[in-house]
């Protein structure tokens, strides 16, 4: 069967939908909170936990408020998509399954030179790490392709295989676009054609101050305080999704604090234990939910 | 005889991994085939990034038969005893023994004849055994398997003497197959032998030498610069990575905006290579750098890889266009501000011993003191260390760590009247990183690289974080070697003792942790704050000369001899090296080595007369009595030893220690003749003391330049 290669940004994640809904995938929508990146996302987090097969893929915007630069950066952005794929146990020719990706949405790896580069993924906050890639094309990270060995401190049984793909940086390569406001988001010849900057640039310009500027540390700090503390209580009564929403909203509420500059060194790694330490509680009631 | 090939074939193992893997497996299964009773006279090994194997060309087909007897318990042995030989041996019952009898008694004694194993059979149980424990550093699990290795393992080909072996590990394949280029050739390729599986490999663009891919990445890099008036900026460590990124190297030449030629050289160079693997490219002329790189590909592409380098060539667009936006608010002010102080002051160096700038002020206090050793200007020492630590906030260290201190000297380069020698400092003190760096030379570089290493190690001996085995977190090791290297190489004379005393005055005065720290030690025994602070650093003394004392080795010097020299007791770097030169190339002459062994000879008397009581330490301080000297060649020996010792003496005073060892060289002959000629335990007394006077005396002018006692042969 042959299929178009995709002309505009809603178009690569048109494909990836399709292609990961024909391998057995729940193709599930972002998630409600505000996360750093799709592995927060409860269906790869704690749906990676315990015995029961998974198989999902999702788009999930994507926080990281350090990362804003009002606009002025051709790729640097405080908002962005992650394609999040997590398989359960990892099928053994996922490698195959993640090029046949590529290839659908128009890579051709006899054309352009893909390679998987050592990267070793590990998030702190929330106690994982698994070994895997960073997957290059031309020199270009458009993938991070990862076997989850462990999440929340506890090991992953049977391993999950998890891609996540950077939409902005592999549609800016696709189509040979070098600053990402310039993107096609929609059909370029569409009667109302909208590039990436009509939907996001002012949203980047605004959120960059509010991370830089405005936001308020104090209240971050109280709020942060709050949501540790309302995560803990659920987490007593056994009320492990709720409380898992808690520990994402800390979590943000620290990167907010971060943004800021108002974390020293020291302290960043207290607030970075406290999340953990959530993050761990949750995972460990889950998965002990799951057996 | 036949042949045997091993092939594991996994998803891609980590470029940094690959060599350490040959070396572990080659060990590995040599390891396990002798203990089978199977002698490899040859493994050679290869890697790709799917790939890791071994082939031998010439292993028997099975293990040497045993013959062996084993010895049991003592014929009527309790029962007990028999029972675990029986067992031990493999024998049913006793009645298989044989009975032996030595002087001992009669005993049993089983003949044990066991057939060698085929070799496959062996191959079967120690692959398995290999694959579960191999020393990855780190290794992972796929799918519901226990089993751990890099990356998921998908087939383990195994084929000896033309036939397959199969594998049994854990549910991996174990195929004799293997598979080409992830993209050429995909398809899985039947093995019979090692030159079967090579040369089919190398049809479907794999190339499994990693030596062979290197030789070509070269080749192929050097002639695309050639060809375009360019030169390649070699790179051992990179050439090593990219090597074992590709399964079949094609070399390409991409362009750069010449526009981002203005921001250093070793920016340009550190983004290529940490964050992109390519080579820089340098134009021969100019010796800076040219507007291209080099990567290397993994595939022969459709276009011929116009695309690829195309699309590598955005991707340093993008990282450039950052390093230089870094560079441009780096370069925007000078080096000093009260803004980068401050974050500096915020930066946690180590918790108990302060922030990052607590340690400059250490480091310039120190530095300072250091001045009257080093000959170093004091006002551009001080001016250095105030900022040698700037640049660990600048934007560009944070995006290219590896930069701190280069990025220093440039920015202190830039400022209006900063000394040269202050920029150099900036970079050189942290000099030299590892055996293979270079050593500062310039005094100010000299002064400030001493004061940081000095503080570095002081203050983790004072919070008691030194290294213990082969945990070294705070590279205390490096240090410490670094800094026997710089004391050597510049003549710096200190005694070692001393200096760590100084800088544990400074450390203590300047930080109230460590004066707590150091206090808090004050217990029983030690009273004083000085005692327990003497007590630390005799410690951190013998730690640093122990690192001398692996320099030396590591220099081919013998051990005895450094043993010998540090007998002795010096706490003077310079000095020690030049004794133990001085003696090397003493002992490595004929006077030399035969008068070592007519020390020993001396001292093989002199202990023996002093364990039987006849001769004591306070009797060899006598004179001997030059009337009473009997034979011609102890006449001559006496002689000898009044010209000599005085010599040796005063050479050593002016630490000439050639010249000492040349005023010793005089003894050998007299020495030789006297223990030819003379009869040390003389009956009469007092040609006896004389005797064994003279030989006291050989062994004190010996030990004016080393313990000769410590020495071998």
């Amino acid at each position: 069967m042959a299929h178009k290669a995709p002309r505009c940004f809603q178009d690569v994640i048109l494909t990836l939908q399709n292609y990961w809904a024909e391998q057995g995938c729940a193709i599930l929508q972002p998630y409600d909170e505000q996360v750093g990146a799709g592995t927060l996302h409860p269906a790869t987090t704690l749906r990676s936990l315990g015995p029961k097969p998974w198989r999902a893929a999702y788009v999930q915007p994507s926080r990281r408020p350090k990362d804003g630069r009002y606009g002025d950066n051709p790729n640097r952005l405080q908002h962005y998509y992650q394609y999040q794929v997590i398989l359960k146990p990892n099928p053994p020719n996922l490698q195959e399954l993640y090029l046949n990706s590529l290839a659908r949405i128009g890579i051709d790896p006899l054309l352009h030179d893909v390679r998987f580069v050592e990267d070793d993924w590990e998030n702190p906050t929330v106690g994982a790490w698994g070994l895997g890639w960073e997957v290059w094309c031309d020199g270009m990270e458009v993938s991070q392709y990862t076997y989850f060995q462990q999440v929340g401190g506890l090991d992953v049984r049977p391993v999950s295989g998890e891609l996540t793909y950077g939409l902005e940086r592999l549609a800016m390569y696709v189509f040979g676009v070098d600053r990402v406001y310039d993107l096609p988001f929609n059909d370029p010849d569409s009667a109302t054609p909208l590039t990436y900057g009509d939907i996001f640039l002012e949203n980047e310009k605004q959120q960059s101050r509010f991370n830089f500027e405005l936001s308020d540390p104090e209240q971050n700090l109280r709020w942060f305080t709050d949501a540790e503390a309302t995560a803990t209580r659920l987490l007593k009564e056994g009320n492990v999704l709720p409380a898992f929403d808690y520990t994402l909203k800390a979590s943000h509420l620290f990167n907010l604090l971060d943004a800021r500059g108002v974390v020293s060194p020291t302290e960043r790694q207290s607030f970075i234990a406290r999340v953990r330490d959530l993050a761990k509680g949750c995972a460990t009631a889950w998965a002990e939910s799951q057996q | 005889m036949p042949q045997l090939l091993l092939e594991l074939f996994s998803e891609e193992i980590p470029a940094r991994m690959q060599k350490r893997a040959e070396e572990d497996l080659a060990k590995l299964f040599g390891e396990k085939l002798k203990g089978a009773g199977l002698d490899a006279k040859a493994i050679k090994t290869f890697s790709a990034p799917r790939r890791l194997g071994l082939f031998i060309d010439d292993l028997p087909a099975k293990a040497a038969d045993v013959n062996e007897e084993r010895k049991g318990p003592r014929v009527g042995s309790p029962e007990q005893a028999i029972q675990g030989f029986l067992k031990g041996a493999g024998l049913k019952s006793i009645d298989q023994a044989q009975i032996v009898e030595d002087k001992k008694g009669a005993f049993y004694v089983a003949k044990i004849e066991r057939a060698g194993r085929a070799t496959p059979e062996i191959v079967q149980e120690i692959v398995p055994e290999i694959v579960r424990a191999f020393p990855w550093p780190k290794s992972m699990r796929s799918q519901s398997s226990d089993l751990q290795w890099v990356r998921p393992l998908h087939n383990i080909c195994c084929v000896f003497d033309g036939k397959a072996v199969k594998i049994a590990v854990e549910g991996v394949g174990s195929e004799a197959v293997t598979w080409g280029h992830r993209f050429h050739a995909p398809e899985a390729l039947p093995v019979t032998s090692a030159a079967d599986h090579a040369s089919k490999l190398r049809g479907a663009k794999v190339l499994i030498e990693r030596e062979e891919r290197k030789t070509i990445i070269l080749e192929q890099a050097s002639s695309l610069c050639a060809a375009k008036g360019l030169e390649l900026v070699e790179d051992i460590g990179l050439l090593e990575e990219v090597a074992g990124l590709v399964e079949w190297p094609v070399v390409l030449l991409g362009d750069m905006n010449r526009d981002f030629l203005n921001l250093p050289g070793e920016v340009i160079r550190l983004s290529m290579r940490t964050h992109q693997k390519y080579f820089a490219v340098r134009d021969p002329k100019t010796k800076g750098l040219a507007p291209h790189f080099i990567v290397v590909a993994n595939i022969e592409a459709k276009d011929g890889g116009k695309a690829i380098a195309a699309g590598n060539a955005r991707v340093l667009s993008a990282r450039l266009n950052d390093a230089q936006f870094f560079w441009k608010v780096d370069t925007a002010t000078s080096l000093y501000t009260e803004e980068r102080k401050a974050k500096l002051q915020k930066i946690v160096f180590h918790q108990k011993l302060g922030s990052v700038w607590d340690k400059v002020e250490r480091v310039r206090a120190l530095a300072e003191e250091l001045c009257a050793v080093t000959g170093a200007d004091k006002k551009l020492v001080a001016e250095a260390a105030n900022l040698c630590k700037m640049d660990l906030v600048t934007e560009t260290v944070g995006e290219f760590p590896e930069l701190q201190g280069q990025v220093g000297r440039q920015l202190s380069a830039l400022t209006k009247g900063n000394h040269e020698s202050v920029a150099a400092a900036i970079e050189d003190h942290y000099r030299p990183l590892g055996p293979n760096d270079r050593v500062p030379s310039d005094p100010v570089a000299v002064t400030l690289a001493l004061a940081d290493k000095l503080d570095t190690l002081v203050g983790f001996w004072a919070i008691d974080e030194k290294p213990t085995g082969s945990s070294d977190p705070y590279a205390l090791r490096r240090a410490a070697l670094g800094l026997v290297r710089i004391i050597l190489s510049t003549n710096t004379r200190m005694l070692a003792a001393n200096v760590i005393g100084g800088a544990s005055q400074i450390i203590s005065s300047k930080s109230d942790n460590v004066r707590a720290l150091v206090g808090a030690r004050i217990s029983g025994a030690a009273t004083t704050e000085d005692a327990v602070r003497g007590a630390l650093f005799d410690d951190l003394f013998q730690f640093i000369v122990d690192r001398l004392k692996v320099q030396l080795r590591d220099q081919g010097k013998r051990h005895d001899l450094v043993d010998a020299v540090f007998a002795l007791g010096d706490d003077d770097l310079v000095r020690i090296v030049a004794r133990v030169e001085a003696l090397d190339a003493f002992l490595k002459t004929e006077d030399g080595a035969n008068l070592l062994a007519g020390y020993k000879r001396a001292a093989n008397i002199l202990s023996a007369e002093e364990k039987k009581g006849k001769w004591s330490a306070d009797e060899a301080k006598g004179q001997v009595d030059a009337a009473k000297l009997a034979e011609p060649a102890e006449k001559a020996l006496y002689e000898a030893l009044e010209k000599a010792l005085p010599a040796a003496r005063a050479a050593v005073e002016k630490e000439e220690f050639a010249a000492a060892m040349k005023a010793l060289s005089g003894l050998r002959a007299p020495v030789d003749a006297f223990f030819e000629k003379v009869l040390v335990n003389a009956a009469e007394p007092l040609l006896r003391r004389n005797r064994l006077l003279l030989l006291s005396r050989l062994r004190e002018a010996l030990s004016q330049v080393a313990d000769f006692s410590k020495i071998e042969g």
